[in-house]
C-alpha cells in the first residue's frame, strides 16, 4: 500500500515555468479521467487564465505490456495481442504484424488474399476516420455528428463480424493470407456500403466543412509546419495536413497498392481544419480503392500453401499423415521462422505503423517492437498547444487522433 | 385594496406558476432528450411509461435518493447556498408575464398574471442578474480548478451578454411606450408583432438570451469536453438537480419572455372572443422557441470562449445601442 500524498509544486519545478512557483499561473491536471483526452492521457497544463503556457503529456496509463508479452507467446498467439494495440485499427495491426512474419519467413501471399487485405484495411481506415470525425466533432461540441458517424461505422463492424466473427478484435489476417475465405454475402455488403457512403460523407461536410463555428474553432488552431513534422517524425494525416506528401501506400506500396488509382489528399495550412479536410478526403479515396479492389477481386486460395507456417485444410486431416503432423506441430509448438530481424511498415489511419521483429529461430519471437503513430504524433502536442486556449487543447488532441492503446503498448 | 380573496388568488396563482415551471422543467428535459434523439437518428428514452414519459419522474426520484457529497475543502455554507441562489430567481422571474386577458371565475375577475409591475422589464433584468451570483459562488466554493474556471467563464459571459440583452428589450419598450409587459402585449395586438417591427432587437434578444442561459452554442460554462462539467463539477444529488432545474427553468423563462416581447405574447386569432385561448397560445409559442433552442444544440459546435466575449462586446453591444438609438429617433419622429 502506498500512501497518498500531495505533490508540492517544488517537485514539479523542472517541468513548469518559474511563474507557477509564485502562484501566478495555475497548474491543472487534465486527465487521465477526463472526457476529452481520448482514453487515459494525462496532461499537466500550466495555465495563465485560460491560456496554455506549457503542457506536459503523460502517457502510460493504458500500458498493457503487449511487446513484452509477445516474447513469451508463440507467433500466432502474439498476433491476437496486436488487435488490442490500436483498437480502432485491428485489421491494420494484424496486417503489419503478418507482413513482418511473411518478410522474415519469405512466405507468399496469394493474390486473392492480398486484394481482400486491401479491402479490409481500407474499410478499417474508413471506420477509424469515422470514429475520429465523430469524437473530434464532439470535442468542439457538435454532438450530432458523433452519432451519425457511429451509425455508419456500425455497417463496417457488421462486415467485419461477417468475415471474422468479431466486430473489433478480428485476428482475421493471418501469416500467409487470411483465416479463411470471405463468405458469399461479403461482396454485396461491401458494395452496398460503398454506394451508400458517399452521400453520408457529403452530409458530414454539410454539417462541418463550411460551418462558421467549426471553422472558427479549427482554422489557425494547432498549427505545425512541415519542417516541424519532419523534425518530430510525424506521419499520417497530421503530416499530410502540413504539406508533406508522404503516404506509405504510394511511397512503399505493399499488397498491390501500386495497381490502384487513388490520390493522396494533401493540405498545407497544418491546422486542425486541414487535418479534418485530409481525413474526410481520405475516406473518399479509400472508397475508390475498395471499389477497384472489389471489381478485380481474383479467385483462388486465400492462404499460402506453405505447410510449415499455414495450417492444412481440415479436409486433409483425415487422409494425409503429413497434414496431421503439420497440424499437430502448428497447434502445439507454433512455427519457427529463420533467425533474423525485419522491419515491416504500413500506413495506418494514424500514420506510419511499423513492426520490428527479431527471431532467434525458436517458435517465440525474441523481440517485437511496434513503431506506433499515436506515440510519435503525441510528442508534437505541446508544440501545437502553447499559447492557445484550453478549449483549443481539446480540439487539437482530437485532431491528432491518438489512440492510447497505440501509444502505450 | 387587499382582501382575503385576493391573497388566496395570489397564492393559488403563484403555486400554479411554480408547479407549472417545475413540471415544465421535468418535461422539457424529456422533450429535449426525445428531440435530440430524433435529430441524431436514435430512439431516445422510451422505457419508463408510454413514450418514456415516466423518465423525468424516475430522474427526480434518483436525484432525491442520491448521496449528497460536499468536498472536504469546500466552503460549506456557500456550497449549499449556491444552488438555491441560482434556482430562486429562475422561479420568480415569470411573475410579471401576462398569460391572457382577465377571466371571470368564481364571481370575480381573475387576471392571468401574478403582478403587473409597471417596470416589468426592469424587474426581469434585475432578477435574472441575481442567478449569476449562484453560479459564481458555486464555482468558487467548490475549491476545484475546473469549477473555478467554469464559474469565471459563466460570470464573464452572463455579465457581458446582459448588456445586449437589456438593450434589446429596450426596443419593444420604446415602441410600446411602456415597461409593463401587459401594455407591451396590448400594444402588439394593436400593431404588428415586435418580431416584425423590431427585427434587429428580436435577433439580438435571441442570441444574447441564448448566451445568458448558457445554452448551446454558448454553453461555455459547462463545456463538458473542456471543463468536465464547469461550475457544477463537484455537485451531486439534489443540489446538482437544482442547478439543472435552474438552467432549464431559465430556458423556459427566456422563451416565455421572448414570446411575450416579440411574438405577441398571448395574442392570437379569436383570443378576443375566447380569453382562455391566451395561455394556450403563449404555451405554443414557448414550446416552439424551446424546440429551436434544442435544434441549435443538436446542430452547432460550441463557440470558443474568447470569440464569445468578442461577439458580445464588439458586435452585439454596438448593434443593440444602435438599434435603441434608431428606434428612439423613429418613435420620437412618428409619435
Amino acid at each position: 500500500m502506498t500512501d497518498i500524498r500531495e505533490v508540492s509544486v517544488n517537485e514539479l519545478r523542472h517541468l513548469v515555468s518559474d511563474r507557477a512557483l509564485t502562484g501566478e499561473t495555475m497548474l491543472l491536471n487534465m486527465g487521465p479521467q477526463h472526457p476529452s483526452t481520448h482514453g487515459v492521457l494525462r496532461l499537466l497544463l500550466e495555465l495563465d487564465g485560460e491560456i496554455v503556457v506549457n503542457m506536459i503529456p503523460d502517457i502510460g496509463f493504458l500500458h498493457t505490456g503487449v511487446e513484452k508479452t509477445c516474447e513469451s507467446k508463440n507467433y500466432m498467439q502474439s498476433e491476437v495481442l496486436t488487435d488490442r494495440l490500436d483498437y480502432l485499427n485491428p485489421m491494420g495491426n494484424n496486417m503489419v504484424y503478418c507482413m513482418a512474419i511473411e518478410k522474415l519467413a519469405e512466405l507468399d501471399v496469394p493474390e486473392r488474399a492480398q486484394a481482400l487485405r486491401v479491402i479490409l484495411v481500407e474499410l478499417q481506415r474508413i471506420s477509424s476516420h469515422l470514429l475520429w470525425l465523430g469524437t473530434s466533432g464532439l470535442d468542439v461540441g457538435a454532438m450530432s455528428t458523433f452519432l451519425y458517424c457511429m451509425r455508419e461505422r456500425e455497417v463496417i463492424l457488421d462486415i467485419f463480424e461477417m468475415v471474422s466473427g468479431q466486430r473489433m478484435m478480428t485476428t482475421y489476417i493471418r501469416p500467409g493470407g487470411l483465416w479463411r475465405d470471405v463468405p458469399a454475402e461479403f461482396e454485396p455488403a461491401v458494395r452496398s456500403f460503398i454506394d451508400y457512403m458517399p452521400a453520408k460523407i457529403r452530409t458530414y461536410e454539410d454539417l462541418l466543412k463550411k460551418n462558421e463555428l467549426f471553422m472558427d474553432r479549427s482554422q489557425g488552431i494547432g498549427v505545425i509546419s512541415g519542417e516541424d513534422c519532419l523534425r518530430y517524425g510525424l506521419s499520417g494525416p497530421v503530416a499530410r495536413a502540413s504539406g508533406l506528401n508522404h503516404d506509405l501506400r504510394k511511397k512503399q506500396p505493399y499488397f498491390g497498392y501500386e495497381n490502384y488509382d487513388f490520390d493522396i489528399p494533401v493540405h498545407t495550412t497544418g491546422d486542425v481544419y486541414a487535418r479534418y479536410r485530409v481525413r474526410v478526403e481520405e475516406m473518399t479515396q479509400s472508397l475508390r480503392i475498395i471499389e477497384q479492389a472489389l471489381n478485380r477481386l481474383p479467385g483462388g486460395p486465400v492462404r499460402s500453401n506453405n505447410r510449415k507456417y499455414v495450417p492444412p485444410p481440415r479436409s486433409e486431416l483425415g487422409t494425409s499423415m503429413e497434414a496431421l503432423i503439420h497440424h499437430f506441430k502448428l497447434w502445439t509448438e507454433g512455427f519457427s521462422p529463420p533467425v533474423g530481424h525485419v522491419y515491416a511498415v504500413s500506413e495506418s489511419p494514424r500514420g506510419e505503423l511499423g513492426v520490428y521483429m527479431e527471431s532467434d529461430g525458436s517458435p517465440k519471437p525474441f523481440r517485437v517492437h511496434f513503431v506506433t503513430p499515436s506515440f510519435v504524433n503525441l510528442q508534437a502536442l505541446p508544440l501545437m498547444c502553447r499559447g492557445l486556449f484550453i478549449a483549443d487543447v481539446v480540439a487539437i488532441i482530437g485532431s491528432i487522433d491518438i489512440v492510447l492503446g497505440d501509444a502505450d503498448r | 385594496m387587499i382582501d382575503t380573496g385576493m391573497v388566496i388568488e395570489w397564492i393559488i396563482k403563484s403555486l400554479v406558476l411554480i408547479l407549472g415551471l417545475t413540471g415544465g422543467f421535468a418535461y422539457l428535459t424529456w422533450l429535449e432528450r426525445r428531440l435530440l434523439a430524433r435529430f441524431q437518428s436514435r430512439i431516445g428514452p422510451n422505457r419508463a411509461g408510454p413514450f418514456g414519459l415516466g423518465v423525468p419522474i424516475a430522474d427526480a426520484v434518483k436525484a432525491f435518493l442520491k448521496e449528497e457529497l460536499i468536498p472536504h475543502y469546500a466552503d460549506k455554507v456557500i456550497f449549499v447556498l449556491a444552488p438555491v441562489i441560482t434556482v430562486v430567481p429562475a422561479l420568480t422571474v415569470l411573475a410579471v408575464i401576462p398569460w391572457g386577458e382577465p377571466l371571470q371565475m368564481f364571481g370575480r375577475q381573475v387576471s392571468l398574471y401574478i403582478s403587473d409591475v409597471n417596470v416589468g422589464i426592469v424587474y426581469i433584468m434585475a432578477i435574472t442578474s441575481i442567478s449569476v451570483y449562484g453560479i459564481t459562488l458555486a464555482g468558487w466554493s467548490s475549491n476545484n480548478k475546473y469549477a473555478l474556471l467554469g464559474g469565471l467563464r459563466a460570470t464573464a459571459q452572463m455579465i457581458s451578454y446582459e448588456l445586449a440583452l437589456g438593450l434589446s428589450m429596450v426596443g419593444p419598450a420604446l415602441v410600446a411606450g411602456s415597461l409593463s409587459l401587459v401594455d407591451i402585449v396590448h400594444a402588439q395586438q394593436n400593431t404588428l408583432w415586435y418580431a416584425i417591427l423590431q427585427p434587429a432587437a428580436f435577433i439580438l434578444f435571441f442570441i444574447s438570451s441564448t448566451a445568458e442561459i448558457n445554452r448551446a452554442p454558448f454553453d461555455m460554462p459547462e463545456a463538458e469536453q473542456e471543463l468536465t462539467a464547469g461550475y457544477h463539477t463537484e455537485y451531486s444529488g439534489m443540489k446538482f438537480a437544482l442547478f439543472f432545474m435552474a438552467e432549464y427553468i431559465k430556458m423556459i423563462a427566456v422563451s416565455v419572455i421572448g414570446s411575450t416581447l416579440f411574438l405577441g405574447g398571448f395574442d392570437g386569432p379569436f383570443v378576443g372572443q375566447f380569453p382562455w385561448l391566451g395561455p394556450l397560445y403563449l404555451i405554443i409559442k414557448t414550446v416552439i422557441w424551446l424546440m429551436v433552442l434544442i435544434w441549435l444544440r443538436a446542430t452547432w459546435p460550441r463557440i470558443r470562449y474568447d470569440r464569445l466575449m468578442s461577439l458580445g462586446w464588439k458586435i452585439l453591444f454596438p448593434f443593440a445601442l444602435l438599434n435603441v438609438m434608431v428606434t428612439a429617433f423613429v418613435v420620437a419622429l412618428v409619435g
